[in-house]
C-alpha cells in the first residue's frame, strides 16, 4: 500500500501521526488508558489461543482486525506481537496517518478506509475483532455487532469496550472528560447512546456471540492512572465474547 | 583469524538490538542481563577494555549490597558465583563520636533479626561482582558486549536511536540507555542538564585486615568531620569509607601507608585489635549530582548518570540497581503488551517511578550528612535524643532496617521476595 507522494501531504500526515502518538497531546486519555486496555486485550487473546506472552512473536499466525483504528494505537502493538493486522476506520483521513506511523515504526499493517459491515460483506475472516470505544458512537448497535460477529472465524474472540450509562458515567465521561479536563472535544459522546453491561451482554448474545467475561477500567485520581477491576464497571468497561465453534 | 571477513562470518556483528547501553559497569551489565531475561536483546558499549586478568588481586573496592540488590542478583542467576565470596551483614551499629574519645557510646543498633527477610545486606568485593557480570554477558546469546569502544555521536530517527562508535561502527536500537556514570556523555549529548553541589568532603576508601573477627557487624560512626563506615568483608577484613573535609583528606591521602594508619587508628578504635591495609587506597570527592530528567527521546538514564549521591549510606550502587530493576520491569511489561519500548509513555513510567524515590533518598542523605557532620553542641544534643527515640521504638527501628535493606517503596519484580 503506497502513501500519496505529495510532500506537503506527507508532512501533514506526519504531523497528525505525531499528534495521535503524543502521550501529552490531543489523545492523552487514550494513552493513559492504553497500558490497562492492552493488558486486558493481550491476556484475553493469549488465554483464548493458548499463547505465551513472554515468548517471541506470541500472536504469530493470528489474524486480528481493529475497528475504528484511528492512528493505529492498538494495531501497532498487535503487529509487534506477531499478528497479521488489518486496521479499519470510517474516517478516511486516519488511514494515511496510521500508515505513515506504521512505516516509521517498521511495522506492516493493512490499513483500510472501510467499515465492519463492508468488510463482513467482502467475506473476510479474523481470529480476533477489536471493537474498542466504538459501539457508543454507532446508530444501530445490534446491526453493528452482528457485522463484527460475521467477521469472526469459528471460535474467534470479540473484545468490546464502551461506557456505562448511569449518573456517574455522565459525570465522569461527559462533564469530567469533555468539559472539566477538556480531554475530549465537547460533544464527543452522547450519553443516551451509552450502554449498560447487561444491555451489552444481551446485544452480544442477540448478535450470535457468547459473552464470557467483563471487567471495569477504573481511573484512580491519586495515582492518576487506570486499572482493571473485577467489580467496578460503573464507567468504562470491557467485554470478551466468543463466536461459536463451527 | 587474521582475515576480518572470516571473523565476521564466525561472529556476525549485531547492528540492531532492542537496547543500546552505554557503560559496561555494574549497572550497565546488570541491565543487559535483566533485559535479556525479559526476552529483549542488548548491546553494551563500554569505554573500558576487558580486564587483563581473570582473577585480579583484591584492589580494596567493595560494595554493601542491600537485600533487594541481592535478590536481584539471585533472580539474574549471578548469586551462585558470588555466595562464597560474600559476607552477610547481620547488624548495623550507629554511633556518635569524637576522635580520641575512646569507645563512643553506641547510640543505635539495627539487627537483621528485626525483619523476617534475613540479613539486611551482603558485602562483596568489586573484583568478584565484576567477574560474574562479565561472564554472564559473555554467556548470554541476547547480549553483545563491545569493550574498549566509545560512542562519538548519537541521534534518534523514527523509531530508532542510533549511535556511532569511535571505530566508525554504526549501531541502532529501540532505546538508548546511559549507564555511563556521573559525567555521562550520553546525557550530555542529549542536552540533559544536571543539578548538584560538592560537599567539600572527600570519601577515603580502603580495606583493612584486623586481628579480631567482626562477627558480621557493620558500624556507622558519626565523627565531626564526617561519617566513618566499617563494613565487614570475608575473613578478618573490613572495608572502610571515611569522610573528611577536602583539604584534610588530600593531606591524609598523600601520606605513606604507615602514617595513614596512624591517622585512621584513633577514629577506628581498637575493638577489632590491630589493623593493617589490605588493598589500595581511594579518594572520591563527595558530591550530589542529579540529572534534571531521567528520560528523553528514546533515551533513559540509570545509576550515577541519573543520580550521583553522597555515599554516606552505601546507597549508590543499590539505587543504581533499583533503577535497573525498575527499567527492566517497565520494559518487560511494555514488551508483553506489544508497546514500543522506546516510546515516550513507556519511558515516562520509568521516570515517574524512580525520580520520586531518588529525590527523597538524595534529600535524606544530604540532611543526614549535614546533621551528623557537625560539632555544634545543639545539633549533637538533638541527634543524640533522636537516636535514643529511634532506639526506644522497635517500629521505627524496623523501618530503618527495611530502608537500609532496600525493601521500602514499590518493589520491581526483580527485587521482590
Amino acid at each position: 500500500m503506497t502513501v500519496t507522494v505529495d510532500p506537503a501531504e506527507i508532512a501533514k500526515f506526519e504531523a497528525m501521526a505525531a499528534e495521535w502518538w503524543d502521550p501529552e497531546g490531543k489523545f492523552k486519555p487514550l494513552h493513559m488508558l492504553q497500558p490497562c486496555r492492552l493488558d486486558y486485550i493481550t491476556t484475553q487473546i493469549a488465554g483464548e489461543f493458548d499463547r505465551d506472552l513472554s515468548g517471541e512473536a506470541p500472536f504469530a499466525g493470528l489474524r486480528i482486525v481493529d475497528i475504528g483504528c484511528g492512528g493505529g494505537l492498538l494495531c501497532e502493538p498487535m503487529a509487534r506481537l506477531g499478528a497479521e493486522v488489518v486496521g479499519v476506520d470510517a474516517a478516511a483521513g486516519n488511514i494515511p496517518v496510521a500508515q505513515t506511523h506504521a512505516a516509521q515504526s517498521g511495522l506492516e499493517i493493512d490499513y483500510r478506509h472501510t467499515t465492519a459491515e463492508a468488510l463482513a460483506e467482502a467475506g473476510e475472516g479474523f481470529d480476533v475483532v477489536l471493537n474498542m470505544e466504538v459501539v457508543e458512537h454507532v446508530s444501530d448497535p445490534l446491526a453493528y455487532l452482528s457485522a463484527c460477529r460475521a467477521l469472526l472465524n469459528p471460535g474467534g474472540l470479540h473484545l468490546c469496550s464502551t461506557i456505562n450509562r448511569n449518573a456517574k458515567s455522565f459525570g465522569m465521561a461527559i462533564v469530567g472528560a469533555e468539559y472539566v479536563m477538556r480531554w475530549l472535544p465537547k460533544g464527543t459522546h452522547e450519553w443516551s447512546k451509552f450502554i449498560t453491561p447487561d444491555e451489552l451482554y444481551e446485544l452480544l448474545s442477540k448478535a450470535g456471540l457468547e459473552p464470557v467475561d467483563r471487567k471495569g477500567f477504573v481511573f484512580n485520581p491519586v495515582t492518576w492512572g487506570w486499572k482493571i477491576s473485577d467489580r467496578d464497571l460503573s464507567v468504562n468497561y470491557v467485554t470478551a465474547a466468543l463466536a461459536p465453534r463451527a | 583469524m587474521d582475515n576480518p571477513a572470516a571473523r565476521a562470518i564466525v561472529r556476525p556483528m549485531t547492528q540492531d538490538t532492542d537496547l543500546l547501553i552505554t557503560g559496561g559497569g555494574l549497572n550497565g551489565a546488570a541491565l543487559a542481563l535483566a533485559a535479556a531475561r525479559a526476552g529483549l536483546t542488548a548491546t553494551v558499549i563500554d569505554a573500558a577494555p576487558l580486564p587483563a586478568h581473570r582473577d585480579p588481586d583484591f584492589d580494596g573496592r567493595s560494595y554493601a549490597l542491600a537485600l533487594g540488590s541481592v535478590r536481584m542478583l539471585k533472580r539474574l542467576g549471578l548469586w551462585e558465583g558470588l555466595a562464597d565470596h560474600a559476607q552477610a551483614m547481620s547488624e548495623i551499629r550507629v554511633s556518635d563520636g569524637r576522635v580520641g574519645v575512646a569507645e563512643a557510646v553506641l547510640g543505635l543498633d539495627f539487627q537483621s533479626a528485626e525483619i523476617e527477610e534475613g540479613p539486611m545486606g551482603q558485602m562483596v568485593e568489586d573484583r568478584y561482582l565484576r567477574r560474574v557480570l562479565l561472564d554472564a554477558l559473555a554467556g548470554s546469546d541476547r547480549v553483545t558486549h563491545l569493550p574498549g569502544r566509545k560512542v562519538v555521536s548519537q541521534a534518534t530517527e523514527g523509531a530508532r536511536a542510533r549511535v556511532t562508535l569511535d571505530d566508525g561502527t554504526a549501531l541502532s536500537g529501540r532505546l538508548l540507555v546511559g549507564a555511563d556514570g556521573k559525567r555521562s556523555g550520553t546525557a550530555q549529548r542529549a542536552r540533559i542538564r544536571r543539578t548538584g553541589w560538592r560537599y567539600g568532603q572527600t570519601g577515603l576508601v580502603c580495606a583493612i585486615a584486623h586481628e579480631k573477627p567482626h562477627e558480621g557487624v557493620a558500624h556507622q560512626l558519626f565523627l565531626p568531620a564526617g561519617p566513618l563506615a566499617i563494613l565487614p568483608l570475608t575473613g578478618n577484613r573490613s572495608s572502610i569509607v571515611w569522610s573528611e573535609r577536602e583539604a584534610q583528606a588530600a593531606a591524609v591521602q598523600a601520606l605513606p601507608d604507615a602514617d595513614y594508619l596512624t591517622v585512621l587508628r584513633p577514629r577506628f578504635g581498637d575493638f577489632l585489635g590491630d589493623i593493617s591495609l589490605a588493598g589500595a587506597r581511594y579518594a572520591y570527592p563527595l558530591e550530589l549530582s542529579l540529572a534534571n530528567a531521567f528520560v528523553a527521546d528514546r533515551l533513559a538514564l540509570v545509576g550515577d548518570a541519573a543520580h550521583a549521591m553522597h555515599p554516606i549510606a552505601g546507597q549508590g550502587l543499590n539505587a543504581g540497581l533499583r533503577d535497573v530493576a525498575a527499567l527492566a520491569h517497565v520494559l518487560a511489561e511494555a514488551r508483553q503488551r506489544g508497546e514500543d519500548i522506546g516510546a515516550r509513555d513507556v519511558l515516562g513510567r520509568y521516570q515517574s517511578w524512580r525520580r520520586f524515590d531518588v529525590a527523597t533518598l538524595a534529600a535524606a542523605t544530604d540532611v543526614f550528612n549535614r546533621l551528623f557532620s557537625s560539632d555544634n553542641p545543639l545539633l549533637r544534643a538533638g541527634r543524640d535524643l533522636g537516636m535514643k527515640l529511634v532506639q526506644a521504638f522497635p517500629e521505627a527501628r524496623r523501618g530503618f532496617v527495611r530502608e537500609a535493606a532496600g525493601l521500602t517503596g514499590e518493589l520491581p519484580e526483580l527485587m521482590r521476595g
